[in-house]
């Protein structure tokens, strides 16, 4: 083990701003990209549900 | 139809046999048959990356020793390189099925190249990132015009670039067409980044990794880069995978088998 507290552990030898600021920002993007993924998945799906249904009544057959 | 429509229209044909077939590993470059299999690869490939991310942060930050030179802040390394590894070679696959698109006419290829670039822009943003944060103890400054640091930050126009460009064009056959053509020309950039700190004098240092000359960094530091290396490119493939269902079923919405998929989705929503 590295540490000899979880508070030497935090200060990362003073230079706590620059590690955590480089890994709280990268996993937040990469936490953000999940994020969106889903989301965007579901919008997809609901919008291409809703355009398939407006065919359906434009054309009054199956689409 | 001239010859050369005609011997173009063979090869089309050809293609589309061969995606077809049962047999054939071609069957997998038919949207259809790609779906399912992304599907069922993705959670393998996302749960890979998360066993390969934990274990590389534990020995990141319990298990490598201090750095005798830069104290602890050398740490960002684990993060900087694999981000920047990932930048520069997502881009290379990119343009690699913006190639086979162009030769082959795949539509599949285009959409791995549009699912592609997101993530791609995304590990290069955290490489310039981690960059600056990491140059502002070590060097004294977040940012120099050096020329590594001036060709990873126009990596990231390109992406930037190729996101704007197939998204401003609406036919999708050109914006595909757009998009890859970006891409490969757009991929001379990448050995520029990769040699610039051999072929300009730069404040950036040298290669971490090389094949040809003994590993210039502790084992456990070596090692612990690899594996986090591996946790962003199999993290990169589920997210690719996931991203390019979303696109197929855009795409390929006009076809029997999405609405049979849409219905399926339909009745899970309601469940």
């Amino acid at each position: 083990m590295q540490w000899e507290s979880w508070s030497a552990f935090w200060d990362m030898g003073g230079r706590g701003f620059y590690v955590w600021g480089s890994y709280g920002v990268s996993f937040a993007l990469i936490a953000l990209e999940l994020y969106f993924l889903h989301r965007t998945r579901k919008a997809v799906i609901r919008r291409l549900l809703r355009w398939r249904a407006a065919r359906f009544e434009d054309t009054g057959e199956d689409a | 139809m001239n010859a050369t429509q005609e011997r173009r229209q063979r090869w089309r044909q050809g293609v589309e046999e061969r995606q077809r077939s049962p047999r054939s590993l071609w069957r997998f470059a038919a949207p259809q048959q790609f779906y399912p299999l992304a599907g069922r690869l993705a959670p393998w490939f996302a749960a890979a990356a998360a066993v390969l991310a934990v274990a590389g942060l534990y020995l990141g930050f319990f298990v490598a020793p201090t750095d005798a030179q830069q104290g602890e802040v050398y740490r960002v390394i684990f993060l900087h390189v694999p981000a920047a590894w990932m930048s520069m070679f997502l881009y290379l696959v990119m343009a690699f099925w913006g190639i086979v698109g162009w030769v082959l006419n795949t539509r599949l290829s285009f959409m791995m190249a549009h699912a592609l670039a997101p993530t791609g822009a995304i590990w290069c943003f955290i490489a310039l990132w981690t960059g600056a944060l990491w140059g502002r103890p070590t060097w004294g400054t977040y940012w120099v015009w050096d020329a590594r640091l001036t060709s990873q930050l126009l990596l990231m126009f390109l992406y930037l670039g190729y996101l704007a460009l197939t998204r401003a064009i609406e036919d999708p056959r050109r914006a595909d067409r757009a998009g890859a053509l970006l891409a490969i020309v757009g991929s001379i950039n990448v050995p520029i980044i990769y040699f610039s700190v051999k072929w300009w004098n730069t404040l950036h240092q040298g290669a971490s990794v090389s094949l040809t000359r003994a590993p210039s960094m502790a084992t456990i530091m070596l090692v612990t880069m690899l594996i986090m290396a591996f946790a962003a490119w199999f993290y990169s493939i589920a997210v690719a995978l996931w991203r390019v269902r979303t696109l197929i079923l855009e795409r390929e919405r006009h076809t029997d088998w999405v609405a049979a998929e849409l219905d399926r989705l339909a009745a899970k929503e309601k469940e």
